[in-house]
């Protein structure tokens, strides 16, 4: 197993720039996702590393050798797709011997192999199956006993569960991580799914329009997204933005929203002009006390939450609160902001502005 | 059944169905049906008016089809041994006797060398072409398909005095090498653009997952790619044998001896010792045999199936 490191990487298709230069840092063992709507370069970041395209320019480092330039057969890597990719002329059994058998394997040894995969996969009873006949878990399986079966430096994994039902998505997505904790394997995990990216990752990296927005634990891109983007694109409901007008200190903890004194963390930079205030649902209360009021439109009943849409003099905003507080639509109510758990943003460029809550994670400083 | 459904045809639907079909199988299959009884006809059933559909059958059109015969006088027929063969007696029934084997067989064999000899070029290279465009940058992708496509805009025969010349000069005029390059040269645009949508139809991800695994892309190509393709090469390949195994114009223009394929050959047959109308249908019978095995072969093919599935669409 190997790290992966990546600087300055680039890659260009004629006029349409994919990727724009990214560095980030995939340590060894790690599970790592690729995350980001689609068009934002993912899955080109995640082919150059694999070789399926060379990069116009920047270093790919695997394992401490520069492979940028070399063809993929060339990196000891494996690669799952998002169809599967199962060669349909053969069997199950020779499709997972197949990269053994380019590496001029004796046959003994194969065979042995492939009856290790398959017990890990538990797929030793289709081992003579056509592939086409294979359900859609069954092909993953089998594409994942073709990536595990020749032990490689790292695993790219493109979307490897998209084109399954969501029922078996879950399941397969806890086997996966099962299968990475247990071969302690370096994996590069493309997805647009947030949920999926939080739920299985060691790390994320953000991307959008070609450039990284941000590159750290899922946790800290949740609490501490360091661009608009990224506070909206992960959690859902996504992050509150009010717009508002004004000016803030390096050292203060409160902004003035339309009158209102809100809370803030403790500001590391001054700022003057168009800003937002960017809050979870979570982070919002309904109380009584409050002095920033809202108006109930309307409340989804989530079980052990709701998420209660508000009206407010900075427009819509969602809380998630719990499903046993009553709410009324048309009910004019008190809201509360977690203070502590705000990012301030600048408008203009969308990026976060440094405070004592986002200290240390932000890349753009 | 009492319900009817929107998707079955009904039998009534069936029915006119399986006429229309039969009608015109019966209207196509008529005229091979006719060549194939007049080679077994003899020469004066096959001429009789009004036709005869029953008749007593004959290998004479067979018979004389193989061979060259010379007509002798009675005296002479007696004064010769009797006859060693079947064919032998045959010939001597209409006072002649064999002077030698005819040149069909050879005419045969090469219309069967540069038949199937510019059927594998075109396909050979057809494939490779058709997989570099519908999987690499190349350089002017459209207009390139275009001049190839173009190539078949007019009929070639419409060339057929350019290319006389270009052969004569070259020295290729008759020879087996210069037909298998001139059916080529029109077979390869349908077989690049055959094979292009085949292969475009076949995920790349295939490809890539054989270049993962340690394969040259020669080596995916050839292992992942063309049993892919399998079903497209046979195709192409039937039409391309079906185009060359019948030219005719061409081969009068530039072939007279030794490389003569046999669509120009068999007319021939007919100014040799009277009409013989028999033997070129016994020709045109044999003739038809080869383009036919071959489709057969290759049908199994022809059918879609094994890819079914392997990718999720």
């Amino acid at each position: 197993m190997a790290e992966i490191v990546i600087r300055n990487l680039r890659k260009e298709f004629g006029d349409f720039t994919a990727v724009q230069s990214s560095s980030f840092k995939i340590e060894d063992g790690e599970f790592f996702m690729l995350l980001g709507p689609s068009g934002c370069g993912k899955t080109t970041t995640l082919r150059m590393i694999a070789g399926l395209e060379l990069p116009t320019s920047g270093e790919i480092y695997i394992d401490g050798e520069e492979v940028g330039q070399r063809p993929a057969r060339k990196r000891d890597i494996a690669f799952v797709f998002q169809m599967f990719a199962l060669y349909p002329h053969m069997n199950v059994r020779r499709n997972i011997s197949y990269p053994l058998v380019s590496q001029g394997m004796p046959k003994q040894q194969v065979a042995e192999k492939v009856d290790e995969v398959s017990r890990i996969l538990g797929i030793g009873d289709i081992l003579d199956r056509p592939v086409s006949g294979l359900s859609g878990g069954d092909r993953q399986r089998v594409a994942l006993g073709r990536a595990i079966v020749r032990d490689p430096k790292a695993f790219m994994m493109d979307e490897p569960l998209g084109a399954l039902d969501a029922e078996f998505r879950e399941h397969m997505a806890e086997e996966l991580r099962a299968l990475h904790d247990r071969m302690n394997a370096t994996t590069v995990y493309v997805t647009h799914d947030q949920l999926e990216a939080m739920q299985m990752g060691d790390k994320i990296v953000v991307m959008n329009h070609g450039v990284i927005e941000q590159f750290g634990t899922p946790r800290d891109i949740y609490d501490k997204p360091a661009t608009m983007f990224v506070a909206d694109f992960i959690g859902s409901p996504s992050m509150n933005f009010l717009r508002f007008h004004g000016q803030v200190h390096a050292g203060s903890n409160t902004v003035v929203v339309h009158h209102e004194e809100l809370e803030v963390p403790r500001l590391q930079e001054p700022f003057e002009g168009d800003l937002v205030y960017g809050i979870r649902p979570e982070h919002i209360s309904l109380s009584d006390g409050g002095t920033y009021r809202g108006e109930v439109i309307a409340s989804e009943y989530l079980g052990t939450t709701q998420i209660v849409t508000l009206n407010t003099g900075n427009g819509e905003l969602k809380a998630r609160i719990p499903s046993d507080q009553p709410v009324r639509a048309g009910e004019n109510v008190g809201l509360e902001f977690h203070g502590a758990a705000v990012t301030l943003f600048d408008n203009q460029t969308g990026r976060a502005l440094r405070s004592e809550l986002n200290e240390g994670v932000l890349s753009h400083v | 059944m009492s319900s009817y459904s929107i998707t079955e045809p009904s039998s009534r639907q069936k029915w006119v169905a399986g006429t229309l079909v039969i009608a015109y199988a019966v209207i196509t299959l008529l005229p091979l049906v006719w060549i194939l009884t007049t080679g077994f006809k003899s020469p004066v059933d096959a001429i009789a008016y009004p036709p005869k559909v029953l008749f007593e059958p004959s290998l004479e059109g067979y018979v004389n089809l193989f061979t060259t015969r010379t007509r002798v006088t009675a005296e002479q027929l007696e004064a010769l041994p009797p006859p060693a063969s079947w064919y032998e007696q045959i010939v001597r029934n209409r006072d002649m006797v064999i002077a030698g084997p005819s040149r069909y067989g050879e005419r045969f064999l090469n219309s069967v060398i540069i038949g199937f000899g510019s059927t594998f070029l075109s396909v050979f290279l057809g494939t490779l072409a058709a997989y570099a465009f519908s999987r690499f940058k190349v350089p002017m992708k459209d207009d390139l398909l275009f001049f190839i496509l173009s190539t078949r805009m007019m009929p070639p025969i419409a060339v057929a005095i350019p290319i006389f010349l270009m052969f004569r000069t070259l020295g290729l005029s008759d020879t087996h090498l210069g037909m298998i390059l001139l059916y080529t040269a029109v077979n390869i645009s349908l077989a690049v653009w055959l094979l292009k949508g085949f292969i475009d139809e076949i995920p790349r991800e295939y490809e890539e997952a054989a270049l993962i695994d340690g394969y040259t892309r020669f080596q995916a190509f050839y292992k992942v790619v063309l049993p892919q393709a399998a079903t497209g090469i046979a195709s192409t390949a039937i039409f391309c044998l079906i185009f060359s195994w019948n030219e005719y114009a061409f081969a009068v223009l530039l072939t007279s001896g030794t490389a003569q394929t046999a669509p120009p050959f068999i007319p021939t047959i007919i100014g040799v010792g009277g009409q013989d109308w028999p033997a070129v249908a016994a020709g045109a019978t044999l003739f038809l045999v080869p383009v036919m095995v071959f489709t057969i072969l290759l049908r199994k093919h022809l059918l879609r199936g094994i890819t079914f599935g392997a990718v999720r669409k």
